[in-house]
């Protein structure tokens, strides 16, 4: 009986949903174009989860994972032109990535804030002048091209449907974890040094390390979005590891709500649609999209995921009782101040 | 035995001495009370001992094992528990996640990143038992941040019982208490075993001084008088620096 009313609770509806029509999705868009701006989105997504990993759950807000999505870009791309498999490639693509992800939180670590955020931005854009710069290694400005995507199984990748589903299991595994990791007791760690750094420390954790450790799963993550962005252009230049790079993800998690699952999901399909779609009838399209970045920062300074909610559970208390709750409709106040001192976020 | 013990401790920020030299012998079991007027070094002790700040010179020892160099976290893993000045807490969670996460703080299973936090049944059991402890088990499913600031400071005090510790160091407990939610807090304190070691930092001195066996003026980051309740209350200098005439 619980099983049944579990699998007919409104959220796993909403889930199994979702993940029916992302399934079903090219046969009714059956339109190459569209299927690709989907899988650019699922992989933005992945990459906008794995930055979430430190600006949502650990509070760490980087300016430069940029460099590790083109790290595993770049790594698997050059080890592919030299002859190497797939595996080969893509396996050590992840490794490099993950060890770049650790020097990143060993630089970096030693600030939280403004510091943090100015060392992975100074990280970001020494790795952007290794690309464009150091031309022997790396083809400068021209890039270095993929020639096939891999046969998995022996699947075909190279068309869009196929690459789509690709994107999708992938992105999937990737929700999949996160979800696991940040119901966790790691996950329930990471955001208590979010939210308390010095009280975490005297409860016996260990804040550097707890954070060293998100700093991997979110380079290991960007990392898997960065190889299929290669396989995606099948090829990749400096301009993927360039600070615009950083400050769209960025923008995808701020946009859509951080410290959430969907958030990211939901910025990285705005910014995707907004970059392929919009910019096909607006000339200024970026123009559009910083303005809706400051309506989404003035009305929903949470987010849109967040910001949705609240207005939903606002609106339905309305319809219910017939006048507003007293919080709504303005963001999230912060935690009552009563009767003096404290230090509660 | 001594539980904590501290010798000859200096701090300064630049040329200010906030702890200029401090020895302190806590007894285990001991219920010490540590006064002194605002800017006496009270709290920077506090941080100093619990490791939130380094020394200068001088060395603390947990029952006779040294912990000067020691990190924060190791001294919470010795048996080390404090409660702050300031209150902090994790205001979006609920007052029972508050307490797991102290729990969780001194177990293996923190670095789990496999299993459902929430769905610790002896975490959650024991995050319940230790809120029963402070009068708050009614309330363990409401989010901290729909709590008055009188049950916010028990949640402190759970957390820090919560923990099992063996030297429990509690900066002004009292502080912002009405005089009911004071003499509950001071019931609470009471009852507390005698196998924990309390340090307390407190200006309140009609409840204090009921929890002293011994007290420690401290005046310009020195000990200027020490010893029983009734001698420190009755030397001349903890009424010219601190009780006044």
């Amino acid at each position: 009986m619980s099983a049944v009313s579990g699998l007919l609770a409104p959220r796993t509806a909403a889930i199994a949903m979702a993940v029916l029509l992302l399934l079903v999705l090219p046969l009714w868009v059956g339109n190459a174009y569209y299927v690709n701006i989907a899988s650019q989105i699922l992989f933005f997504a992945v990459f906008a989860l794995a930055l979430n990993v430190l600006v949502g759950y650990g509070g760490l807000t980087s300016l430069g994972h940029a460099g590790l999505f083109a790290m595993a870009g770049y790594t698997a791309a050059l080890l592919l032109a030299r002859g190497h498999g797939h595996l080969v490639a893509d396996t050590a693509a992840l490794l490099v990535t993950v060890a770049t992800a650790a020097v990143y939180a060993v630089l970096s670590l030693r600030a939280t804030g403004i510091g943090f955020l100015m060392i992975t931005l100074a990280i970001g854009q020494i790795l952007w002048g290794i690309a464009y710069r150091w031309a022997s290694l790396t083809n400068g400005d021209n890039g270095v091209n993929v020639s096939s995507r891999p046969m998995p199984f022996g699947l075909d990748l190279s068309g869009a449907d196929g690459f789509y589903y690709l994107c999708l299991v992938v992105f999937l595994a990737c929700v999949g974890s996160m979800a696991v990791v940040v119901r966790s007791p790691f996950g329930a760690s990471l955001r208590g040094t979010r939210d308390q750094e010095r009280r975490m420390a005297a409860l016996g954790y260990d804040v550097w390390l707890i954070r060293f450790w998100a700093f991997l799963l979110s380079g290991f993550w960007s990392g898997v979005a960065g190889l299929l962005f290669l396989y995606y252009n099948q090829f990749i230049s400096p301009q993927v590891v360039a600070l615009t790079t950083s400050a769209e993800a960025l923008l995808m998690v701020i946009a859509g709500g951080t410290a959430t699952l969907l958030g990211p999901i939901v910025g990285a399909a705005l910014v995707v649609i907004m970059k392929n779609v919009v910019s096909a009838y607006i000339v200024r399209w970026n123009m559009v999209l910083g303005i809706i970045f400051i309506l989404i920062v003035s009305f929903m300074p949470e987010g849109l995921v967040p910001g949705s909610a609240r207005l939903w559970a606002w609106a339905r208390h309305r319809l219910r009782h017939g006048k507003p709750k007293p919080a709504a409709p303005g963001p999230v106040a912060a935690p009552p101040a009563s009767g003096g001192k404290e230090g509660v976020r | 035995m001594i539980a904590l013990e501290v010798r000859a401790l200096k701090k300064s920020f630049g040329g200010l001495y906030v702890t200029r030299r401090v020895d302190l012998a806590v007894e285990e079991g001991e219920r010490r009370l540590i006064i002194g007027p605002n800017g006496a070094g009270k709290t920077t002790l506090f941080n100093l001992v619990t490791g939130e700040i380094t020394p200068d010179s001088g060395s603390i020892a947990l029952f006779g094992r040294d912990i000067t160099r020691k990190p924060v976290r190791t001294r919470a893993h010795l048996g080390m528990a404090r409660t702050y000045q300031i209150i902090t807490l994790f205001g979006r969670d609920t007052l029972r996640h508050n307490v797991m996460l102290a729990l969780l703080g001194l177990s293996p299973r923190r670095w789990n990143p496999l299993i459902d936090f929430a769905g610790q049944r002896d975490l959650a059991e024991q995050a319940e038992a230790a809120l029963a402890r402070v009068g708050l088990a009614h309330l363990a499913g409401r989010p901290l941040a729909e709590t008055s600031y009188g049950e916010r400071r028990r949640v402190e005090i759970a957390m820090a019982l919560a923990q099992k510790p063996r030297v429990l160091l509690l900066d002004e407990p009292f502080a912002g208490l009405s005089i009911d939610e004071r003499q509950d807090v001071h019931r609470l304190l009471m009852a507390v075993p005698r196998d924990v070691t309390m340090v307390m930092i407190e200006h309140n001195m009609d409840v204090a001084l009921e929890f002293a066996e011994r007290i420690t003026l401290l005046h310009f980051g020195e000990v200027i008088v020490e010893g029983t309740r009734a001698e420190v209350v009755a030397h001349p200098r903890t009424r010219e620096v601190y009780l006044g005439h």
